[in-house]
């Protein structure tokens, strides 16, 4: 019995590192509830329907966030009648980084014309979770059952700069692949980006 | 013409090695990522719009000015847009007085070439490289002066 409890024991405190290292293809993802730009709270299970969801960790500042608005707006209009709606997660804190304030965030919202939720991680409890290290930062979640799971991380494409340029459509291929009942190949990707802004 | 020659060697001097910043992109760049000569190298990922980069250059030029005479080398390569090059990298370097060597790195295909730095790196930055002929590491994250003399002496010994 005892044996018992310390091996559980173990595994628990296996399973709270490897969660704090954030998430890999295959794990579960939790749910969360943030304020979007719009002032209501916004959480995954608020779309029973959908398929799955691309969660974005981006933000105002970051030119790598920036140069990736306006593909992100258009996956969103592609993909979210097909059942993956973008959900875009601002995980930096405005005391580091101003720029990202909620309020400049519903600037930027209003400006480009979102099409999606704009979350702002107050207090920053999501992205760690999730393991987010950068803006932009993909997490793409397929919907098995009552689980989210994760399907793919990594970079929208290969090419931040130039969208005429891309060769491999990382992320709608990604999708495009669930919707065939595939698992995505590449399901993980890199890309630069800015480091998540936290104060000291 | 001896005259005219010393007086361009002179200007090169006076206004640094910085009239110019060669632009590459990755397979070029790669040779510089690692050595087989008696040197330590410092390699720092930054750009001019990354802030917390631009908090920790000084740390990097204060190594490459101390560290100078005992063959430790900074390399800083600069991950902007190439299109910026003379509205922002260039003033920047000027402005700052940069004195470490700067590369641009020109590369969009950035999933290939990052795991090739190294693969761990997830793709932020700032990011370093510290290497000789026998070890290497590699750090996501911002420096202090005393963190980076620490591991630049911990390498020389």
């Amino acid at each position: 019995m005892k044996r018992i409890v310390m091996f559980l024991a173990f595994t628990l405190v296996a399973i709270a590192m490897i969660s704090a290292q954030g998430y890999s293809v295959g794990d579960k993802a939790v749910d969360f509830r943030l304020k979007n730009v719009d002032g209501n709270y916004v959480s995954m299970s608020d779309y029973p329907d959908a398929k799955g969801f691309v969660v974005v960790f981006t933000c105002n500042h970051c030119p790598y966030a920036v140069a990736y608005e306006d593909r992100l707006i258009e996956l969103d209009k592609t993909y979210r009648p097909k059942g993956f709606p973008v959900i875009a997660i601002n995980p930096n804190d405005p005391a580091a980084e101003p720029r990202d304030s909620y309020e400049l965030m519903q600037v930027r919202a209003r400006e480009k014309g979102f099409t999606f939720p704009y979350l702002f991680d107050e207090g920053q409890k999501v992205y760690p979770v999730y393991g987010a290290t950068r803006t932009p930062h993909i997490f793409l979640l397929n919907r098995e059952g009552n689980d989210l799971v994760v399907a793919y991380i990594g970079a929208i494409d290969d090419n931040y700069r130039d969208a005429s340029a891309v060769e491999e459509r990382y992320l709608a291929n990604a999708i495009e692949a669930l919707l065939e009942g595939r698992k995505p190949d590449p399901d993980f990707t890199r890309a630069i980006g800015c480091t998540i802004k936290v104060a000291n | 013409m001896k005259a005219v020659f010393l007086t361009l060697m002179l200007l090169f001097v006076v206004t640094g090695a910085h009239t110019q910043v060669p632009t590459m992109d990755f397979d070029q760049l790669k040779p510089r990522l690692s050595t087989e000569d008696d040197s330590l190298y410092v390699v720092n990922f930054w750009a001019t719009w990354c802030v917390p980069c631009v908090k920790e250059l000084p740390e990097f030029e204060k190594i490459n000015e101390v560290y100078s005479d005992r063959k430790v080398k900074v390399l800083l390569v600069s991950l902007d847009n190439p299109r910026h090059m003379d509205s922002r990298v260039m003033p920047f370097i000027q402005e700052h007085n940069l004195q470490s060597e700067v590369i641009l790195l020109d590369d969009p295909q950035s999933n290939r070439w990052i795991p090739m730095v190294d693969e761990s790196w997830s793709g932020a930055i700032p990011a370093t490289i510290i290497f000789n002929k026998n070890s290497r590491s590699f750090y996501e994250k911002v420096f202090t002066y005393e963190e980076l003399e620490n591991i630049v002496e911990a390498k020389l010994r």
